[in-house]
């Protein structure tokens, strides 16, 4: 990125952005079908996030097993990374979060409700950002958003560091802007569940840092459950409260990561943690000598 | 005047040079009477031709005539069209319902049907207007279906995860994602409609330019012939350029249509 006002350090995501009076009326276009309650706009802290519950979840494609026989709880507010090897079908289980696909077995619960469908109050973040190219980067942050929805989308688009940048098309932006607005376009709405499907997962390693500190700060300020779905064990030590490995359709770890935050990479304890869930994820007949 | 800007006007004139150079020598040729009149006028006989027809209102007439068939017959065949390429687009239903007759009748030339026309409209304008829809029909269906079908499935997810309703989600993601298509077929549908018009004007037709041009040979008026075919000529470069336009302006946001394009 050549010219970006935002760094790590610039406290920007940090300041809360003022809710503007009249601010109340504006709200997320709803399917008609979708009963579930509007995410407030007025929150405080750590309430925001929902929990979720997984019982006993199966799902196969054809034949095919990709989950089986998985529990899983979520206090509300926590950050929680799910690893694996591709095709181990952790993707899946985020896709069933987000209610775009369904279980052939077992339960989904977020915030005490089974998922039926995708749900106002659930955001979800791909791998790539998913822009419409046709809309101005503002009105792409704002899609959906009924009423006034200016200053929300330019409040949300100046948090992530890109106040400047909503007159511009899509098109002009750097993947890692894209990435950044895709994000704000996911918080404008307040979720009180936001899932992330490897969002940095296309970006090179400076910019991922930076998203890092980026998605890490608005997290502890928005106080939504987030769950990150990634390959990138440093990633998930550096994000989540807890990690939680996914291998052949099964959940074989789950380890709490209790280090201060933010945390330092150089630190020993985060090479250790990170060393250990690396070898376990490889840790199978054949894994290491694999990609020898 | 600066080096850079002399060559930047060099620039936009270099593809003029051929066609100038063309027409002195047809000129040349011409008065030298190397060229006979019956074969090919001087080009300021054409000119003079133009002029006259212009001055005494029948070139208007003929021009107004051709443009409102040209244009009704393309909104009415463009819009249906659009519709069914909408309709089959958005609904499976629909397209086993509809694509395969749209094939079908898609392959019948429909400049072969003009004997069938005649005998149906006579030499009437719908006998026109139903050339000119049917011909232009069928792109814009082609390149509406196509368009919609192949709109990115990621964004139409991203959009159904953001609960945009069924009005926004066609407004905002579908009607956008496949306008470039959409006017991919509304140039070819341009091309199709003055040629369309042009053969159906020629055959059977009391006012028009085709009509212009056959009572012309019928009086061995080569030089308004000629007037004919450049009108058909200019009136094709005008449709194109305005199918252009339209593209630079509804496009904007496309990298290939929208900065530093001409």
């Amino acid at each position: 990125m050549s010219s970006v006002a935002w760094q790590p350090s610039d406290p920007l995501w940090l300041r809360r952005t003022v809710a503007e009076p009249g601010t109340e009326t504006v709200t997320r276009e709803q399917a008609p079908d979708s009963g579930t309650h509007e995410a407030p706009l007025d929150f405080c802290g750590a309430d925001n996030g929902e929990a979720v519950v997984i019982r006993g979840v199966g799902k196969r494609f054809g034949e095919t097993p990709v989950l089986q026989g998985i529990d899983l709880s979520i206090s509300p507010g926590a950050f929680v990374a799910i690893v694996g090897r591709s095709g181990c079908g952790k993707s899946t289980l985020l896709r069933l979060l987000a209610g775009l696909a369904e279980p052939n077995e077992g339960q989904v619960l977020v915030g005490g409700a089974p998922v039926q469908g995708f749900r106002p109050a659930t955001r979800i973040m791909f791998q790539d950002a998913r822009l419409l190219p046709w809309r101005r980067v503002l009105q792409n942050v704002g899609l959906g958003l009924r009423g006034d929805w200016k200053p929300i989308a330019a409040a949300a688009l100046a948090q992530v560091g890109l106040g400047d940048r909503g007159g511009d098309w899509p098109s002009v932006l750097s993947g890692g802007q894209r990435q950044r607005v895709a994000l704000a376009r996911a918080l404008v709405g307040r979720p009180r569940l936001l899932l992330l499907d490897e969002p940095l997962g296309a970006l090179d390693a400076l910019t991922r840092i930076e998203m890092q500190g980026l998605i890490e700060g608005l997290w502890r300020e928005q106080g939504f459950t987030a769950v990150l779905v990634t390959h990138d064990v440093a990633e998930a030590v550096t994000l989540a409260d807890r990690v939680v490995m996914i291998d052949h359709g099964r959940i074989v770890l789950d380890q709490a990561i209790t280090l201060p935050r933010p945390r330092r990479r150089s630190a020993a304890v985060f090479a250790e943690l990170e060393g250990a869930i690396l070898s376990r994820l490889l840790d199978r007949p054949g894994g290491p000598a694999a990609f020898v | 005047m600066s080096r850079a800007s002399r060559s930047a006007v060099g620039e936009r004139l270099t593809p003029f040079l051929v066609p100038v150079l063309i027409v002195v020598l047809w000129q040349g040729l011409a008065s030298a009477g190397w060229l006979s009149t019956r074969v090919l006028p001087a080009p300021t006989a054409v000119a003079t031709a133009a002029w006259t027809l212009t001055r005494s209102g029948e070139l208007p007439h003929h021009l107004a005539v051709s443009f409102v068939r040209a244009l009704s017959g393309f909104v009415v065949g463009g819009g249906i069209g659009f519709c069914f390429g909408l309709a089959n687009g958005l609904s499976r239903l629909s397209e086993r319902l509809f694509d395969s007759t749209m094939q079908m009748v898609r392959n019948i030339p429909h400049l072969a049907l003009i004997p069938l026309v005649i005998l149906w409209f006579g030499i009437d304008e719908e006998a026109k207007l139903f050339l000119v829809a049917l011909g232009v029909m069928f792109p814009i269906y082609f390149n509406t279906f196509h368009g919609i079908r192949t709109i990115d499935d990621g964004l139409l997810e991203m959009a159904r995860t953001h609960q945009l309703g069924s009005w926004s989600m066609f407004w905002q993601v579908i009607l956008p994602g496949a306008l470039p298509s959409i006017l991919v077929g509304v140039r070819y549908a341009l091309g199709i409609m003055w040629l369309t018009l042009i053969v159906a004007e020629t055959i059977a037709a009391s006012s028009g330019i085709g009509y212009m041009a056959m009572t012309a040979r019928e009086f061995l008026q080569t030089d308004i012939v000629v007037v004919s075919i450049l009108l058909y000529a200019a009136l094709g470069k005008a449709a194109d350029s305005a199918a252009r336009g339209l593209e630079r302006v509804c496009l904007s946001w496309h990298p290939a249509f929208g900065r530093g394009q001409a």
